[in-house]
């Protein structure tokens, strides 16, 4: 497999990914392992089971909180924030 | 120390246990598979005296309530997830809205604080627009039912009462059945072969009150009446208190077999809020229907519109203690001496445990319609316990 110009952002940044890959393999392959904080203690998560049961992955795509990282096929251009709280503002 | 063996580990169970238990019975509770797997586990938490009209189930309410509130000192409020999150009951149309504020006059006059809410707004910031009105009553209470019904089971095991889970109750031993004289223990046939004695036993099966009942020779007309519950992604508070449609009432009292729903959101500690209501009689199948997720959506969306953009998880079902006459069946079996149900609450068994719990125990114990003594009391603590008594089916159901 080789590697091609599809790319989305993260917060901004440029993440490289391949044709087929979901949001959260690009960002660990890109090698992060945490691009979320949780609603009451703040603390780091990222992908843990990898199969949209666990919802810890959560990211705002494209401006919509709460969608599973391990789920969401990478698109190219598409707009990946990491989230704090619910990534709701009431 | 006399024995009592509590059918069951949901919420009613768990309260008959702690009650029993604090009264110095030596306390036995026998479950089919876990604690609070049941009916405790599908349902939203909530300590309603805003949907009961004046009569017998809100002066039972009015006394949970307080028992709630009592455990939450007792016990700790975070250990039961309590919260005094008030409930606001909507109308969409000038009719509805004068049909609830005829419902919250009688429920004044029996004691309830119903506060007529011009600017809905201000109580829920993010409601619809164009909602007729609404009435706020402060005294509605939420838990977590799971956890309030484990830390019952806790406090209960802290004065000796005894847990057995996996165990199933099928009926009375051989022999135990056929002479079941005042003042004799039970025996309590369990599916893996052994007996259980009891010099009390409590039916506390939920919606499957009625199977055990059967079992135990003293039938009680409880069937399953299923629910769904929706759970959206976390919002944070977006809905803060419980918010209901008035038509939701009407919905509870309907003895309707066939789908009835009507439109009930609250928001969790959790951030999550939950949709519900449905009511069916289907017996107990928990087949998914797309057809009530759609329609508890959509009528969800319309009192808070912001929840058109907001995903659902995942859903729950599951099944409550349905009685023809809408009431429990709290008290001593006539046929069966030694026999109290604890059964039939509907969608209220959370709100009514703790009152079930002390109304029971104090049964047991021959302070509140007593078998043993034919010259108890009927009333305790502001509840008349005839209006729960089996004896009501009679004609009906009872042999």
């Amino acid at each position: 497999m080789t590697g091609t110009e599809l790319g989305f952002e993260l917060d901004g940044e440029p993440i490289a990914f391949r044709a087929g890959q979901s949001v959260g393999a690009a960002l660990v392959a890109s090698g992060r392992l945490s691009w979320r904080t949780t609603r009451v203690e703040g603390r780091p998560r990222g992908i843990f089971c990898g199969i949209g049961i666990c919802f810890d992955c959560l990211v705002v795509v494209d401006g919509r909180p709460n969608q599973r990282a391990c789920l969401v096929a990478a698109r190219d251009g598409m707009r990946v924030a990491t989230q704090t709280g619910t990534g709701w503002t009431p | 120390m006399s024995r009592v063996v509590v059918v069951g580990a949901g919420i009613v169970g768990a309260s008959c246990a702690y009650y029993a238990a604090r009264a110095e019975w030596d306390v036995v509770v026998v479950e089919r598979a876990q604690v609070a797997s049941g009916t405790t586990s599908r349902g939203e938490g909530n300590l309603l005296v805003s949907d009961k009209g004046a009569g017998p189930e809100l002066d039972l309410m009015r006394l949970s309530r307080r028992l709630w509130l009592e455990l939450g000192d007792e016990l700790g409020r975070d250990a039961l997830e309590l919260d005094e999150k008030g409930g606001l009951v909507v109308a969409s149309t000038a009719a509805g809205l004068a049909a609830l504020t005829a419902f919250a006059e009688g429920q004044r006059r029996a004691g309830v604080v119903a506060d007529a809410v011009g600017d809905l707004g201000s109580v829920e910031p993010h409601i619809a627009d164009g909602l007729a009105g609404g009435m706020f009553y402060p005294e509605d209470l939420q838990v977590q039912p799971v956890l309030a019904a484990q830390t019952l089971l806790d406090a209960a095991g802290a004065r000796g009462a005894e847990l057995v889970r996996g165990a199933e109750v099928l009926g009375f031993a051989a022999g135990a059945g056929a002479d079941r004289r005042v003042g004799r223990p039970l025996g309590l046939a369990l599916a893996d072969g052994s007996t259980l004695e009891a010099d009390a036993v409590v039916n506390a099966a939920g919606p499957w009150a009625g199977l055990l009942g059967d079992g135990l020779t003293a039938p009680v007309p409880v069937l399953p009446r299923r629910g769904f519950v929706l759970v959206t992604e976390p919002v944070g508070p977006m809905v803060r208190h419980k918010v209901y449609a008035a038509d939701y009432v009407a919905a509870v009292a309907s003895g309707e077999a066939g789908l009835q729903t009507s439109c009930v959101v609250e928001g969790t500690r959790g951030g999550t809020v939950l949709i519900g209501a449905s009511r069916e009689r289907v017996g107990f199948d928990d087949t998914l229907d797309p057809v009530v997720v759609r329609r508890l959506a959509s009528a969800a969306c319309a009192v808070f519109p912001f929840l058109r953009e907001v995903s659902l998880l995942r859903t729950y079902r599951g099944f409550r203690p349905y009685c023809p006459d809408h009431l429990p069946v709290i008290g001593p079996d006539p046929r069966v001496p030694g026999l109290v149900h604890a059964v039939g609450h509907e969608g209220a068994g959370i709100g009514l445990a703790p009152a079930t719990g002390h109304l029971v125990t104090a049964m047991i114990s021959g302070a509140l319609r007593s078998r043993r003594d034919p010259h108890s009391p009927d009333i305790l603590d502001g509840v008349d316990a005839r209006a729960f008594a089996p004896e009501r089916f009679a004609a009906a159901a009872l042999p």
